[in-house]
């Protein structure tokens, strides 16, 4: 598919608004539908789209699997330090309430980056399912 | 102020060691980072314990929500006792890893063995400390998975369809649970377990309490691989990486008899499962039968790890069939088994892992006069072996003393008596290895083996040390069983 020009054109014309959709899912998940897991998903989903045009290699040197494979670390550690910030705070093990000067925003903050670790985690992981099912043919002929 | 943070801190250790492990993708860091997490989760769970039998019942609520809205962590005598039996064979476990599992793994998956395995680790220390039913399955399904992934990384391929066979029947066992827990929720509107346990009085429409008792005990049932419910577990034990099938053998299944304790004797409730239902006889027949023909099985094993697996299932036989009798000196032997076995089966496996690094297999025909090549490893293995027997000195002798005394009880004096019996026939299977290593001639070549690297003979040593140890001085499980069967009784009232 990598020589297919219309698709080459609209592919790179698209993947930049599905990666800001995927911020405004992620940001108002507070408000409406969304949220972490879904805008990791769509982030996801904009690389993948981006390998199934320019192939794999050119997705790989995007987005490398040693940052694939951190990133499914890192968004346990964003969630659980907030959690452990809570406790740091004088409150229980992810108490919220004690993130801000007043409870609400406490709320807010907390739910913010709990968020954002699960974002992290979720496109992360789905990226290395992705990668590790694609890569099997060929991994086996370079072997 | 981090003293009152212990119970969160108990399960956070571990969960958060997990990722740092990936993070940093080194071997050597991840083996001391998970050395270091399980002595911090058993100082922590010492900790605990001290602290319950002090003053009561600790109650933590996660994210200040108060219970029974919010998460509770819930530290009583009985889940005290299972925590601090996990993290004691994660903290053996754990430094005796590095030595096997540099031989029996590529140098690239190191890191992630020690990220599964602290993960296991976070998820039977979260099902134990947890006081809300579906933080329990989700914690259930934490040290499932990482199971899975352990067992497949096994040096053996038959580890990858083991493995699928357990991530099968673990699914359905998990799943089995959560409707079991939703039944519950139907009926009562909670998921928080002491509040469960209360308001479940107050129910009189009983079928779908009856439906999803019927779930649970199928579904964890499957976990503790109670009989006929155990065909993933030899599979599983025997192609797994050694340190592993040590670590799960003396804890995974531990912590799943613990769950159908607390749910039959705190939740459920003594009166509906023993006096409305014919739980007591289910239970004991199958604990028989898991008994005698696992036992059985076991003597015709040619792979060692095989033969102790079996034993593994004839010994949850034992530890059900106290909670099938339900009374005082039966559970008090079932909770003592639960650590004896523990230790007993931790100290085995852990040997078979020097066996198998050393003589390069852990079947039987291999064994072959293995006290002249490794002393220490035989002994050991021959002193845990009278401990699961059930020989006066050892630990395993205390457990089976008060099951028999518990069958007395209620007169079952057959029962009693097959308890001897069926001890005999794990006379066999030990006996079968101690002719092996002790009376053949070692195969020619085999002369210049070495008894295992200290790093691994030591923690196992260790194991084998609390099995005497604990049958001669039987005070600290005693004591913790005795309190845990009072909640277990007490919560019946």
């Amino acid at each position: 598919m990598t020589r297919d020009l219309v698709l080459r054109v609209f592919g790179k014309l698209l993947i930049p608004f599905v990666l800001l959709f995927a911020l405004y899912v992620q940001f108002h998940g507070d408000f409406g539908p969304g949220g972490g897991f879904q805008a990791g998903v769509i982030t996801a989903a904009a690389v993948i789209f981006y390998a199934i045009i320019f192939g794999l290699p050119a997705a790989r040197r995007f987005a490398p699997d040693w940052l694939i494979e951190s990133m499914v670390g890192a968004g346990v550690l964003i969630y659980g330090g907030v959690g452990v910030f809570g406790i740091v705070f004088g409150g229980n093990y992810l108490d919220y309430f004690v993130l801000a000067h007043d409870t609400v925003h406490g709320q807010e903050r907390g739910i913010f980056w709990v968020e954002a670790g699960v974002a992290v985690t979720v496109s992360g992981v789905m990226l290395q399912i992705f990668y590790m099912f694609a890569g099997r043919q060929r991994d086996r002929e370079e072997a | 102020m981090i003293a009152d943070h212990l119970p969160a801190l108990q399960v956070v250790v571990p969960l958060l060691a997990a990722p740092l492990m990936l993070l940093v993708r080194r071997g050597g860091f991840a083996w001391l980072l998970a050395t270091l997490v399980s002595w911090t989760a058993l100082a922590i769970a010492l900790a605990l314990a001290f602290k319950v039998r002090e003053a009561g019942t600790i109650s933590y609520a996660i994210g200040n929500w108060p219970p029974p809205w919010g998460i509770e962590y819930r530290v009583d005598a009985l889940n005290s006792f299972v925590l601090v039996l996990v993290s004691l064979v994660a903290s053996v476990v754990a430094p005796y890893a590095r030595a096997s599992v540099a031989a029996e793994l590529p140098r690239e998956q190191h890191y992630l063995y020690f990220t599964m395995f602290s993960l296991c680790l976070a998820g039977l220390l979260g099902i134990s400390i947890t006081g809300d039913a579906f933080n329990l399955f989700v914690f259930l399904e934490i040290s499932s998975l990482s199971t899975y992934v352990l067992i497949a990384l096994g040096r053996n391929r038959r580890g990858l369809l083991a493995a699928y066979q357990y991530l099968v029947l673990g699914t359905i066992g998990a799943t089995f649970y959560i409707i079991g827990v939703g039944l519950l929720y139907l009926m009562t509107g909670t998921l928080n377990l002491a509040d469960l346990a209360q308001r479940l009085r107050e129910v009189h429409e009983i079928r779908p309490v009856l439906a999803a008792l019927a779930f649970i005990t199928a579904g964890v049932g499957l976990k503790l691989a109670l009989f006929p419910l155990h065909f993933w577990l030899p599979n599983a034990y025997a192609y797994a990486p050694s340190a592993i099938t040590a670590f799960l053998a003396a804890s995974a299944t531990k912590v799943s008899v613990y769950v159908l304790l607390r749910f039959y004797f705190v939740i459920f409730g003594v009166p509906l499962v023993f006096g409305r239902l014919p739980m007591a006889e289910v239970l004991i027949t199958l604990s028989v039968l898991a008994v005698v023909s696992a036992s059985l099985v076991a003597v015709f094993q040619r792979d060692l790890k095989r033969m102790f697996a079996y034993s593994s299932v004839a010994q949850i036989g034992y530890i059900t069939l106290g909670m099938g009798l339900a009374n005082k000196a039966g559970l008090t032997g079932a909770v003592v088994h639960l650590f004896n076995h523990g230790i007993t089966k931790g100290a085995i496996f852990l040997l078979l892992g020097g066996v198998a690094l050393r003589v390069g297999s852990t079947s039987l025909a291999r064994a072959a006069g293995l006290a002249r090549t490794m002393p220490l490893t035989s002994f050991g293995i021959v002193l845990a072996g009278m401990s699961l027997i059930g020989i006066p000195g050892t630990a395993g002798f205390v457990s089976k003393w008060y099951l028999i005394l518990g069958a007395i009880e209620h007169g079952y004096w057959g029962l009693a008596l097959l308890l001897v019996v069926s001890s005999l026939i794990a006379v066999a299977y030990v006996w079968r290895f101690v002719e092996m290593a002790y009376f053949r001639e070692p195969e020619p070549g085999a002369a210049r083996l070495a008894e295992a690297p200290a790093s691994m003979l030591v923690p196992a040593w260790i194991m084998v040390a609390a099995c005497v140890y604990f049958g001669l001085d039987t005070s600290f499980p005693l004591e913790g069983a005795r309190s845990a069967v009072t909640v277990l009784l007490g919560g019946a009232r």
